[in-house]
């Protein structure tokens, strides 16, 4: 089943076209990952699908909802308020820095949206946030606030916070470039372990590796083009792109330089 | 003038103080916040650079911070009279005080909240909007509980200031205590009443630096 289909996706920063005529399919269950140099447009296209950006022009579908598609004259028409909000819905977000609310205790960070936007009540909004505390190894960590954590707890607790509103699909912004080798193992085995219980997710990631044991198919990106899609043995092993080989053999240069 | 007089005259002035000071404080906190909305109004007529709310606002607060409170002191007193030949009587000295005071500080206070709400991360806004909060959940939830934090320090110099500013209102004759303060030392001839005052607002302003000092550790267990 189609979770996530983008057609055409153009978009544009003034001059800049970051987006180029991306198109490309999630299946349900499924784990994307998509790589790709720095500036190669994989942030935006990870906010456009989240309505953090708008697109120019294109078809996202979300979960069989259409999001946006293009009229006749190629501009992007984008569904209404409601719809909108109703197709944000299916799908969470970690942030490569957490953005976790510093005011508010770790329990609270879970529980907040899951009142106030869906309406749960405290008891059974605490119950689940404390489910997934113990699933993320932070049971003890309730009472705490973001600032007493370290980063690798802290991004737990983010992921926590988008799971405790039943995601259809999860996203993931570079999740561990913030954080100290040592960590980065922590939130890869938090993704392995949903990986495993076929969550659906997209991670846009340098974790060469991650994504290519994880990783059900693998986008390259690069100058606002997918370059390469499909399965990480295909991407990382069999491709004969010259930017892809460029790309990965820098990355393997730089690994063995260490 | 016996002794107990002085003192019930001075406490007189200290009261009066005290209630211009925190009606000032009570409207303008507020009113700050929406004329700082008003600052960073995003509505645009016309085109695209004309934004007439935000103009609008820019103008008043440059003009509050740009004239002498105790020149809008005294135009909010008399201007009634003199623009409309309103008859007024001392009655209004509070009320011209206070709405004068208050336009005046949320005019301060407005660009305060403005540089606090501007200096929070977009990624908070972000993660707020993924997780479906709406625009007045997010303000109020997420955005200015901690935009709160941020400004107290500015804020609280703003309050101390403040206690100090009342003074100003002896313009209008308003008899705060320092109008009475300066009446009694003219009458009796002596420095006592100009040392009570200066005590008076020696202690006020310790007090408000206590308060301030107790909500900024009220709202340090967080970074
Ligand atoms: N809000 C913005 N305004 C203008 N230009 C932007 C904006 N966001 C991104 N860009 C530009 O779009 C291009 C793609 O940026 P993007 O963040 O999507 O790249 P990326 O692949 O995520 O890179 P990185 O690996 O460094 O995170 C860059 O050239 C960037 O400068
Ligand atoms: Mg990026």
């Amino acid at each position: 089943m189609k979770m996530l289909e983008a057609k055409d996706i153009k978009k544009s920063f003034g001059d800049n076209e970051v987006l180029k005529n991306i198109s490309f399919e999630v299946n349900k269950g499924d784990v994307l990952a998509i790589i790709g140099p720095s500036g190669s447009g994989k942030s935006t296209l990870l906010r456009s699908i989240t309505q953090l950006e708008t697109i120019d022009s294109g078809e996202i579908n979300i979960c069989g909802d259409n999001l946006v598609k293009t009229d006749s004259f190629g501009n992007a028409v984008y569904a209404g308020k409601k719809e909108r909000a109703a197709i944000a819905r299916h799908l969470g977000l970690v942030f490569q820095n957490f953005n976790l609310f510093p005011h508010f205790s770790v329990m609270r960070n879970i529980t907040e949206a899951q009142r106030k936007v869906l309406g749960r009540s405290k008891d059974s909004s605490e119950e689940i946030a404390r489910k997934l505390l113990k699933k993320m190894g932070l049971e003890n960590k309730e009472n705490a606030y973001p600032c007493e954590l370290s980063g690798g707890q802290q991004q737990r607790v983010s992921i926590a916070r988008a799971l405790a509103l039943s995601p259809e699909i999860l996203l993931f912004d570079e999740p561990t470039s913030a954080l100290d080798p040592e960590l980065t193992v922590e939130i890869l085995k938090v993704i392995r372990e949903l990986a495993a219980e076929k969550m659906t997710m997209i991670v846009v990631t340098h974790e060469m590796l991650f994504a290519e044991s994880v990783a059900d198919r693998v986008i390259f990106m690069d100058g606002g083009y997918i370059i390469e899609n499909g399965t990480p043995e295909e991407v990382f092993r069999k491709s004969n792109n010259e930017r892809t080989k460029a790309f990965l053999g820098k990355l393997t240069g730089e690994r063995s330089g260490r | 003038m016996t002794i107990q007089n002085i003192i019930s005259q001075l406490g007189e002035g200290m009261l009066k103080t005290t209630i211009l000071f925190a009606c000032t404080l009570v409207i303008a906190l507020p009113l700050g916040l929406v004329v700082a909305f008003g600052r960073m109004s995003k509505l645009s007529l016309f085109s695209k650079n004309f934004k007439p709310i935000r103009l609008l606002t820019q103008i008043y607060i440059s003009v509050m911070r740009g004239t002498p409170l105790m020149l809008q002191i005294m135009v909010v007193y008399f201007g009634p009279y003199y623009l409309f030949g309103v008859k007024i009587n001392s009655s209004y000295q509070i009320y011209a005080a206070i709405i004068a005071f208050s336009i005046n500080y949320a005019a301060y206070f407005a660009e305060i909240y403005r540089g606090g709400i501007e200096s929070m991360p977009t990624g908070q806004y972000e993660a707020a909007k993924i997780l479906g909060f709406t625009k007045t959940q997010t303000f109020f939830r997420i955005i200015f509980p901690q935009v709160i934090k941020r400004i107290l320090p500015s804020v609280t110099n703003e309050v101390i200031t403040l206690v100090k500013d009342t003074s100003l209102a002896f313009v209008i004759a308003y008899a705060e205590m320092f109008t009475i303060a300066k009446r009694i030392a003219a009458k009796e001839t002596s420095m006592i009443p100009f040392v009570a005052a200066g005590i008076f607002y020696y202690v006020f302003n310790l007090i408000v630096a206590l308060v301030m000092n107790k909500l900024e550790k009220n709202m340090s267990y967080y970074k």
